[in-house]
């Protein structure tokens, strides 16, 4: 099973993802990350179709997609420290 | 082993290039130097190295920061208007501290000028030139046997301080020609390992040459400092000039490059004349030579400076004997040089002018 | 479908503004280098301008150069090192104005290096003036009318002008404004790296970016402007390759 992760730390909250989703399942949070920042969410989990062009179109590596093959769950980039 | 041969400055400059192991040539043609790219042009391509003709002197300066930055021994020429141009690449190439060579065969100047010999480009070779607090290493050949030795060494004192090295000639001394023993190159120094080079980064962290420094805020501050620690370890250890007959002289002639050799010309008719005269050449004017001017200002009357432009090379030998002797002055601008009468006349003077100046003192 | 960062990218967070397409451009560049796997024999060269900072973000030997001479550097770098893969990563005001003799230069000799230019219009790290690439009557805080009211001239199109030369082997226009425009920009980046591993010469992908920041306008906007301003005074295509 796929896994998609976005990671609120990397995220500047452009909205570019929000945008692009054809499924339209990407919000931007209210709240802000701690580098004062809002940053998208994915609104359900179920309706993602893992097309990752919300990956593609963001300039901040804040989204990942894993196959779940390989047991590639584990983030190989994820936040800034 | 070596043999004589008999070329022009600027196509000897290839030569020991060559021998002391360049690689990579970029230049731009400019009177008086156009040798040097042309010979660059057919040489390197044999010894296995790469020759540029470079749109700009700009760009030229820039191929070398690369060439130097991937591990190459290398070299620049132009001459005066053109090396105003290489400034801005070689605060940068000093700036990231790579070694590489800049020669600099100047000509009259200021602007497009003309295309005589000149040393009108002293301040800007030995105080900086481009922007920020930056050294060069500054030889100065006066024959062509030396610009061959000198041009050996450049190469060895950039790798050994990783830093840019300029050879500060003029037109006479691209474009004459003298007999020269072209001896084997042989290293001044055991050369560090170039740890710093950028080849990828197979087997080891990738590496960064860089000269912006932002972060910790005052990095840059430190940049410098460590910049200036190596400038002292340059000053301490670098002192290159030649002393005839100083020993017991009442006037010091000084000049470095070609109103060198005529200088000591002038200064042997003095002695034979009887006139307690003496040299001082430097062979490098950064790092200045102040001792053999603190020497000699113990027992001389007098300094003569003669140079190929209006009063620049003359501030360092005040300083260097830090104005505790009267400094004549004899400098001719334009592209033109004082001849070996007019420094002997200036000798005269001094040695005459002075016994009169003490009478004039002493009535007083 | 996996959508990972490439190693080449190092997991740091970026200086660039929200909706910045640099971000966009780092990662195809860093996507291609792994999947080339030339990382380890990889020599970046960044620019002055937003991008100066390369060196922060690519996992790979990076040097950085003076305003515009990146060419001139990379061309030393590569004839020293010809079995080494040397990019430039390049702004408009870095590779059209002040370094417009190095690239036309770099292009005419076929120097076989990539160059990266990312073109959006405006200096960003200075803080919004007029770019070589600005568009008429695109305002800018050097030209506050509009340009072309004070004689400024039109955007230059680096890709037309080049392709007027015998010396590049790949010149390709593309944008980063959609997720198709980002997939075909990766093509391009891909095959201006595979030219010069094939030792073809001269390759130059012009990427059509977003600047919000200094173009006064949300991301949203700046994607638009792009597609409905920017392409249509630089066309996308491929203009070069042979």
């Amino acid at each position: 099973m796929p896994q998609i992760r976005f990671y609120a730390e990397h995220c500047k909250g452009c909205g570019l993802c929000v945008l692009v989703c054809p499924c339209q399942n990407i919000r931007i949070s209210e709240d802000l990350n701690e580098h004062g920042h809002p940053f998208a969410v994915l609104v359900d989990p179920a309706r993602c179709t893992y097309c990752a062009m919300c990956g593609r179109m963001c300039p901040d590596m804040a989204i990942e997609i894993f196959d779940g093959k390989n047991g590639s769950k584990e983030n190989s980039g994820g936040a800034a420290k | 082993m070596s043999e004589k041969i008999l070329l022009k400055g600027n196509e000897l400059l290839v030569e020991a290039a060559i021998e002391a192991g360049c690689r990579f040539y970029a230049g731009y043609p400019i009177t008086p130097q156009n040798e040097v790219p042309e010979r660059m042009s057919w040489r390197m391509p044999q010894a296995g190295g790469v020759f540029v003709q470079a749109e700009s002197e700009i760009a030229a300066v820039n191929m070398l920061f690369g060439a130097s930055a991937a591990g190459a021994r290398c070299m620049t020429s132009s001459s005066s208007p053109g090396i105003s141009l290489k400034q801005e690449g070689i605060s940068y190439i000093a700036a990231a501290e790579l070694p590489c060579v800049i020669v600099n065969m100047q000509r009259g100047g200021p602007g497009l000028g003309n295309i005589r010999a000149s040393q009108g480009d002293y301040f800007q070779a030995v105080k900086g030139g481009g922007h920020g607090d930056y050294r060069l290493i500054v030889l100065a050949p006066a024959t062509l046997q030396e610009l061959y030795d000198l041009t050996l060494n450049a190469f060895d004192y950039a790798d050994f301080y990783r830093n840019p090295v300029m050879i500060l000639g003029d037109g006479i001394l691209g474009q004459m020609a003298e007999p020269v023993e072209a001896h084997p190159y042989r290293p001044l120094f055991k050369l560090p390992p170039k740890d710093y080079i950028l080849d990828g980064c197979r087997g080891r962290a990738p590496r960064v040459i860089r000269t912006l420094f932002l972060h910790p805020s005052d990095s840059l501050v430190q940049h410098n400092l460590r910049l200036q620690k190596k400038y002292a370890k340059m000053q301490r250890e670098i002192s290159l000039y030649e002393e005839f007959e100083t020993a017991d002289a009442d006037v010091i002639v000084t000049a470095y490059g070609i109103p060198g050799r005529v200088a000591k010309g002038a200064v042997k008719r003095a002695r034979r004349e009887g006139l307690k005269a003496g040299l001082i050449r430097p062979l490098c004017v950064w790092p200045f030579p102040v001792q053999p001017y603190q020497n000699a200002a113990k027992q001389a009357k007098a300094f003569l400076v003669v140079e190929m432009s209006h009063g620049q090379f003359i501030e360092d030998v005040k300083l260097a004997i830090e104005c505790r002797r009267p400094v004549a002055f004899l400098g001719k601008g334009g592209g033109w040089y004082p001849s070996e009468e007019e420094i002997l006349e200036q000798i005269r003077h001094l040695a005459g002018a002075r016994s009169k100046g003490l009478k004039a003192q002493r009535k007083s | 479908m996996e959508f990972r960062r490439p190693k080449t990218l190092k997991n740091v967070l970026t200086h660039y503004c929200p909706g910045c397409g640099h971000g966009i451009v780092h990662r195809l560049v860093a996507e291609v280098i792994d999947e080339l796997g030339i990382r380890e024999r990889t020599i970046g060269t960044a620019p002055v301008g937003c991008a100066v900072l390369l060196y922060d973000y690519m996992n790979c030997d990076i040097i950085e150069c003076a305003h515009g001479r990146p060419p001139a550097v990379a061309t030393g770098i590569k004839r020293v090192l010809p079995d080494r893969i040397v990019f430039t990563y390049q702004g408009d005001g870095d590779l059209a104005a002040i370094g417009a003799a190095e690239t036309i230069h770099a292009a005419n000799r076929g120097e076989n290096i990539t160059v990266i230019f990312v073109n959006n219009a405006i200096y960003g790290m200075t803080g919004g003036q007029m770019a070589p690439t600005t568009l008429m009557g695109q305002w800018s805080t050097t030209t506050p009318a509009g340009r072309g009211k004070l004689g400024e001239g039109g955007p230059i199109k680096v890709c037309e002008m080049l392709s007027a030369l015998d010396g590049p082997c790949y010149l390709e226009r593309v944008a980063v404004s959609t997720p198709k425009d980002v997939l075909r920009a990766k093509k391009a980046i891909r095959k201006a790296f595979e030219n010069q591993i094939a030792g073809k010469g001269f390759s130059l992908v012009e990427v059509l970016s977003m600047c919000p920041t200094d173009w006064k306008l949300s991301p949203k906007e700046a994607v638009d402007f792009v597609n409905e301003k920017m392409k249509t005074v630089f066309p996308l295509g491929v203009f070069k390759d042979r």
